[in-house]
């Protein structure tokens, strides 16, 4: 496990160590390249067989649930294996607003998408929030299924057929920014294919990108902010042990139903991105297998790290589409590589720093447990 | 009386963990519950910092019924607990176990909680060397002296010690009661629950022996201590 982390650390260290001009430059650099990897098209990262810039807004919007769910499980300790349910609260809640039975422009329809999904979050976690641990994961994969089903049987809701005519969000033509292309490793630009700033439209993904990444950081912004919080301790402290965080004054229940009101609306606010670049949407978009998929992006990650679970999940979005001449194959090779990295790294890639601490510290604790005469010796010469 | 704790039955689903239990505390004292393993100890503790819901009977402290009153908002009051098994929190550093003890605090932004913090750390010298370290890397003597320093920092009123001598050698059982006893001259009202009860008679201006679930005898420490029956049963029974 060091091997993957010391070099990690050393690096993050170096980082640290460098004067703050030099710090921001390179942030600033690093989020540029981000801005603009689908007009670089670099070599290696490009997808041959299908949009790479398609590729970067589904990592993009898959980083934002990761986000989301990280809040519930990796701050809070709440394993709910039903956030597709969330996902679809948002897309649907855009598709009703913005095209079902409203024709209300996006800059309406996504506000409104966030409380709603963050009321659903509230009705779905007040009754269940009370039950803990895997009863807690038996209800959320319940909710999950219950929002597809509601959907598939829901005529006003388009039924199995879904819903189409999901309306862009507001374009504006400012001027052509054309791509570069690769011949080998030679760059040149290339004129005829350009992406025209600021225009969303089916045929070009990249403004659809650029939108997702800039929610993004500005959801990392906040998520930062919360966790550095009196909330993230008290989140904290209610995941490490719920009776002692009672104990000291947390009200567990109420920062547990924040959690989940919180991620829920995070969810609901990738649904409605999901649905504004889909344009069209139906109840196949949201079965079980994506809540799967999302808390694995979390766990591979590293429950509780931002910048993890972020990896995660564009490693999770990104390899399958990388690798998608090996076909059908590739899904095997996927599963295979989940196993292997639970088996060899359960932490998972990027676990936080803390969650190391407290892990290593159970691990001692389960020395303890067996009354090793040498501890106790030990304590004696300590004190 | 700071704390009156009448006729409280407390249920584990059909089964009663705890029948009419009624005792007192007063502002200033020292008084101590002992009692065998599954007397009902720690569930009387629980329920009087609100981790257990109460069938029947009250709870009152300062004279206000806080028997439905959320364990949450207990620490406001000005009650305090160190759990069984010590509860401290893992992960986090010392001095971050120390500040959440002062969460529920309403002046946690000024002085006095510094003024605190400086008090516990006179109190635990070793607390003081590994502010920095992570609290599960502790031996358990080190992680008990958290678990009471980290109840300090609510300044209670009333501090609740739950098996504060559980798990650790004979010197440092010692030491850990020492503290107590000063904790107390300092002006802290303690209720205490062990199982070490030579110790905690020695230390209690009062105490109540409690079995299967219900007060069976009550006295100054010393009198229980001097008493035969308690002897056999709870001191090694060198009658």
């Amino acid at each position: 496990m060091n091997a993957v982390t010391a070099p990690l650390r050393s690096v993050r260290e170096r980082f640290r160590a460098l004067p703050r001009p030099v710090k921001y430059l390179f942030i600033v650099a690093v989020v540029v390249i981000i801005y603009l990897l689908p007009i670089i098209n670099p070599p290696l990262i490009t997808t041959q067989d299908s949009d790479f810039a398609s590729v970067l807004f589904s990592c993009a919007m898959y980083s934002l649930v990761a986000i989301g769910l990280n809040i519930v499980i990796g701050y809070a300790g709440l394993l709910d294996l039903g956030y597709v349910g969330f996902f679809a609260v948002g897309a649907f809640s855009v598709g009703v607003l913005g095209s079902a039975h409203a024709k209300l422009p996006l800059i309406i329809c996504v506000p409104a998408a966030i409380v709603v999904t963050m009321i659903s979050g509230v009705l779905l976690g007040a009754p269940t929030l009370r039950v803990r641990g895997d009863y807690l994961a038996i209800v959320t994969l319940g909710f999950g299924e219950i929002i597809r089903l509601v959907l598939v049987n829901t005529s006003w809701l388009g039924g199995p057929r879904g819903i189409s005519n999901i309306p862009a969000p507001p374009s504006l033509h400012l001027f052509d920014v054309p791509h570069m292309s690769w011949e080998g490793f030679t760059a040149y630009l290339d004129l005829t294919t350009t992406t025209k700033f600021l225009v969303f439209s089916v045929t070009d993904a990249v403004p659809y990108y650029w939108l997702a990444v800039t929610i993004v950081l500005i959801v990392l912004f906040l998520d930062w902010l919360m966790q550095n919080s009196r909330v993230g301790r008290s989140w904290e402290a209610t995941r490490e042990d719920e009776d002692a965080a009672e104990l000291m004054g947390v009200p567990t229940f109420r920062f547990k139903l924040l959690a989940f009101a919180t991620g829920a609306a995070i969810g609901g606010l990738s649904g409605a991105l999901f649905a504004t670049k889909q344009v069209f949407i139906n109840p196949d978009n949201f079965t079980i297998i994506y809540s799967v998929l999302f808390v694995a992006m979390v766990v591979v990650g590293g429950q509780g790290n931002r910048w993890g679970v972020v990896t995660a999940a564009v490693l999770l979005i990104w390899l399958p589409e990388k690798f998608r001449f090996l076909s059908d194959a590739r899904f095997l090779l996927f599963g295979m590589a989940l196993m292997a990295l639970a088996i060899f790294r359960p932490q998972g890639l990027l676990p936080p720093r803390r969650r190391l601490r407290a892990q290593r510290s159970a691990e001692r604790e389960g020395v303890n447990a067996e009354e090793d005469p040498g501890h106790i010796e030990r304590e004696v010469a300590d004190v | 009386m700071l704390l009156e704790v009448d006729d409280l039955c407390v249920n584990y689903g059909r089964i009663e963990a705890i029948r009419n239990v009624s005792f007192t505390v007063g502002e200033g004292e020292v008084v101590t519950l002992i009692g065998a393993n599954g007397a009902g100890k720690t569930t009387t503790m629980k329920t009087i910092s609100g981790l257990r819901p109460v069938r029947a009977g009250s709870i009152r402290f300062k004279g206000e019924d806080i028997t439905s009153m959320p364990a949450h908002d207990r620490p406001v009051l000005g009650i305090a607990q160190s759990p069984e098994g010590r509860g401290v929190f893992v992960g986090m550093t010392v001095a971050e176990n120390l500040d959440m003890g002062a969460y529920a605090r309403v002046d946690r932004k000024t002085k006095a909680v510094k003024d605190d913090l400086d008090r516990v750390y006179s109190l635990f010298p070793r607390l003081s060397e590994r502010q920095t370290q992570v609290a599960g890397t502790m031996s358990g003597g080190e992680q008990q002296m958290l678990a009471i320093g980290r109840a300090l920092m609510a300044r209670p009123t009333l501090l609740l010690l739950d098996e504060p001598s559980m798990g650790l050698a004979p010197m440092l059982i010692q030491q850990i009661f020492d503290i107590v006893t000063e904790i107390n001259q300092q002006g802290t009202t303690v209720l205490l629950v062990e199982q070490n009860a030579a110790q905690a008679l020695k230390r209690a201006h009062r105490a109540y022996i409690l079995e299967t679930g219900e007060v069976v005898r009550e006295g100054t420490g010393a009198e229980l201590a001097a008493d035969p029956a308690v002897k056999a049963a709870y001191l090694g029974g060198d009658v």
